[in-house]
C-alpha cells in the first residue's frame, strides 16, 4: 500500500540503524521518550530497539489515552452506564479498561447495562437519533485528535436538535502532559529518569501543528522531532535526534512533513477552541492531578454535557496496588517490572490499563517483545 | 485505538463524506475536518474522520532523506 510499504523496508532500516550507529557518541548515552502509543507499538512490533546501538534507549511514554485515563474516570463511566434510561457508548478499547473493584465496562454490560462500542462519534449521534427514548452518553477520550469528531458530533446533536445525547468529556493535551513529566520529580531533582529527548506525535501534531512543542523545546532544553507512526519514521527521528543532541541543539524537527505543518489543521482547531475550554486540573494515571490538562465543554454547549446533566462522581480512588501502570507512564519502569506481566495481567485478561489497547506499553510488549525476551535469555 | 492508515480517497458522497479504499477495504469516512480533498488524495483517518491529506512532495522528500542517509555513510 502506498504511503506503508516504502516506511516498512527493511533494508532502508538497516542503513538508517548503521547511520545511527555511526553517530552516535559511544562515550555518550541518549534517552529518548517516544510520547506517543502508536509509536510504542512500531518500536515492539517491529523490535526497533534490537536495530539500536545499546547506548541509544528509548522510552515509553504516556501518549495512550486509554492507560492515562484514571481509574475514578472508568467508574464514573460504569456509574453513568447504570443510570436509568442511559445509553453509554464508546470506543472498543475503552469497554476492558478496569475501574475499581476489577469492575469494567464490558462487565456492566454483562451484567445489563446497555453499552455499546462505536468506531466513530457519528455512530453515536445515530444511535440517538434512532433511539430517542434512550439517554445516548457519548464516553469520549483521547487527545487533540479525538477531540476534533466530538465537537463534530455536538455540532450534529445541535443542528438535529437531538435532546438525548450528550458527552462525558475525557480529552486530554499532550502538551501539558510532556511539561509534567518534565516538571516531575524523577526527571528534574532525583534524576532518577535521564529524558534527553522526545519523539513527538504524529496524529495529534496533525491538528495541533509543530508550533506547541516550541515552548518546552526551548523552556526545558530538548529537542523533539515530530514523526510518523511507520518504523522508518521512528529510526529517522531518532536519527535526527541524535544528530541534535551531539550538536547541543534543542529545536523541534518534523519528520513527517507529508501530514504535519507548523500550524496544524485550522478548521479542527477553531471548531475545538469554540466549543471546549481548560480545566483547572485534571487526573492522569500515573502523572496525578495535571494542571490545565484536559477539555471540558463551554457552557454554551452545556446541554450536551453529561456531568452536567447528571450528578457524576469525582471520586478518585487509587490504582490496583500491584499495577505498574503508572510508573511505566512516568518512564521510570518498564511493563517487565511488574510482578503481574504476562502471568496474572494479559490483554485477555488486564488488571491494568497499559495492557488493553495495543499501544499501551504492557500489552505492546506483550504482543511482540516478550519472545525477544526468551531468545536474550536463552 | 490510535493506530491509523493513510487512505487513498476515490469518491466524495453527499454530508461532507467520502469514499475512501483503506488496503483494500472500501470505508465511508468523515471529510468535516478537513477542506478541498479531491479524489486520488490519500488522507490520514482516525475514528472515521479524515484528520490531514498527505502532501506527496513532502512524501517524496521525506523518503529521499531516507535513502541519502545510508550513502553517508562511511564506508
Ligand atoms: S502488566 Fe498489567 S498489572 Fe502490570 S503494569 Fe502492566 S497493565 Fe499493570
Amino acid at each position: 500500500m502506498k504511503y506503508i510499504d516504502e516506511f516498512r523496508d527493511g533494508e532502508v532500516a538497516q542503513s538508517i540503524a548503521a547511520a545511527i550507529k555511526a553517530e552516535a557518541d559511544a562515550n555518550a548515552t541518549y534517552h529518548i521518550m517516544e510520547f506517543c502509543g502508536g509509536h510504542t507499538h512500531a518500536i515492539s512490533r517491529y523490535g526497533l530497539e534490537d536495530l539500536l546501538p545499546a547506548n541509544v534507549r528509548m522510552i515509553h511514554g504516556p501518549g495512550c489515552p486509554v492507560c492515562v485515563l484514571p481509574v475514578g474516570r472508568i467508574d464514573a463511566a460504569i456509574w453513568l452506564a447504570k443510570q436509568p434510561g442511559v445509553t453509554l457508548v464508546t470506543y472498543g478499547d475503552m469497554l476492558r479498561v478496569p475501574g475499581s473493584r476489577r469492575l469494567s465496562l464490558l462487565k456492566a454490560k454483562a451484567e445489563g447495562a446497555d453499552v455499546r462500542m462505536v468506531y466513530s462519534t457519528l455512530d453515536a449521534i445515530k444511535l440517538a437519533s434512532a433511539n430517542p427514548e434512550r439517554q445516548v452518553v457519548f464516553f469520549a477520550i483521547g487527545f487533540e485528535t479525538t477531540t476534533p469528531p466530538t465537537a463534530v458530533a455536538i455540532k450534529q446533536a445541535q443542528a438535529l436538535g437531538l435532546k438525548n445525547f450528550s458527552v462525558f468529556c475525557n480529552h486530554v493535551l499532550t502538551p501539558s502532559a510532556i511539561t509534567q513529566i518534565l516538571d516531575s520529580p524523577e526527571v528534574r531533582e532525583l534524576g532518577t529518569v535521564k529524558l534527553d529527548a522526545f519523539i513527538g506525535p504524529a496524529h495529534v501534531s496533525t491538528i495541533i501543528g509543530s508550533r506547541p512543542y516550541e515552548y518546552f523545546a526551548e523552556e526545558y532544553q530538548r529537542p523533539v522531532v515530530i514523526a510518523g507512526f511507520e518504523p522508518l519514521d521512528v529510526m529517522q527521528a531518532v536519527r535526527m535526534l541524535v544528530r541534535q543532541i551531539n550538536d547541543g541543539r534543542f529545536e523541534v524537527e518534523n519528520e513527517f512533513a507529508r501530514a504535519v505543518t507548523r500550524d496544524g489543521n485550522e478548521k479542527a482547531k477553531s471548531l475545538v477552541a469554540d466549543m471546549f475550554e481548560l480545566r483547572r486540573v485534571f487526573e492522569w494515571r500515573g502523572l496525578g492531578a495535571v494542571p490545565y490538562s484536559a477539555l471540558r465543554l463551554k457552557e454554551p454547549y452545556a446541554a450536551w454535557d453529561a456531568e452536567r446533566r447528571w450528578d457524576v462522581p469525582q471520586d478518585s480512588p487509587p490504582d490496583n496496588k500491584a499495577c505498574e501502570c503508572g510508573a511505566i507512564l512516568r518512564g521510570v519502569k518498564k511493563p517487565t517490572d511488574c510482578k503481574l506481566f504476562g502471568t496474572v495481567c494479559t490483554p485477555e485478561n488486564p488488571m491494568g490499563s497499559c495492557m488493553v489497547s495495543a499501544e499501551g506499553a504492557c500489552a505492546a510488549h506483550w504482543t511482540y517483545g516478550r519472545f525477544r525476551d526468551l531468545e536474550r535469555s536463552e | 485505538m490510535c493506530l491509523a492508515l493513510p487512505a487513498l480517497v476515490t469518491e466524495l458522497l453527499p454530508d461532507d463524506s467520502a469514499k475512501v479504499n483503506l488496503g483494500g477495504v472500501a470505508k465511508t469516512v468523515s471529510l468535516a475536518l478537513v477542506s478541498d480533498v479531491k479524489p486520488g488524495d490519500y488522507v490520514i483517518v482516525h475514528v472515521g474522520y479524515a484528520l490531514s491529506v498527505i502532501d506527496p512532495e513532502e512524501a517524496a522528500r521525506t523518503l529521499e532523506l531516507f535513502r541519502e542517509m545510508g550513502e553517508e555513510l562511511p564506508a
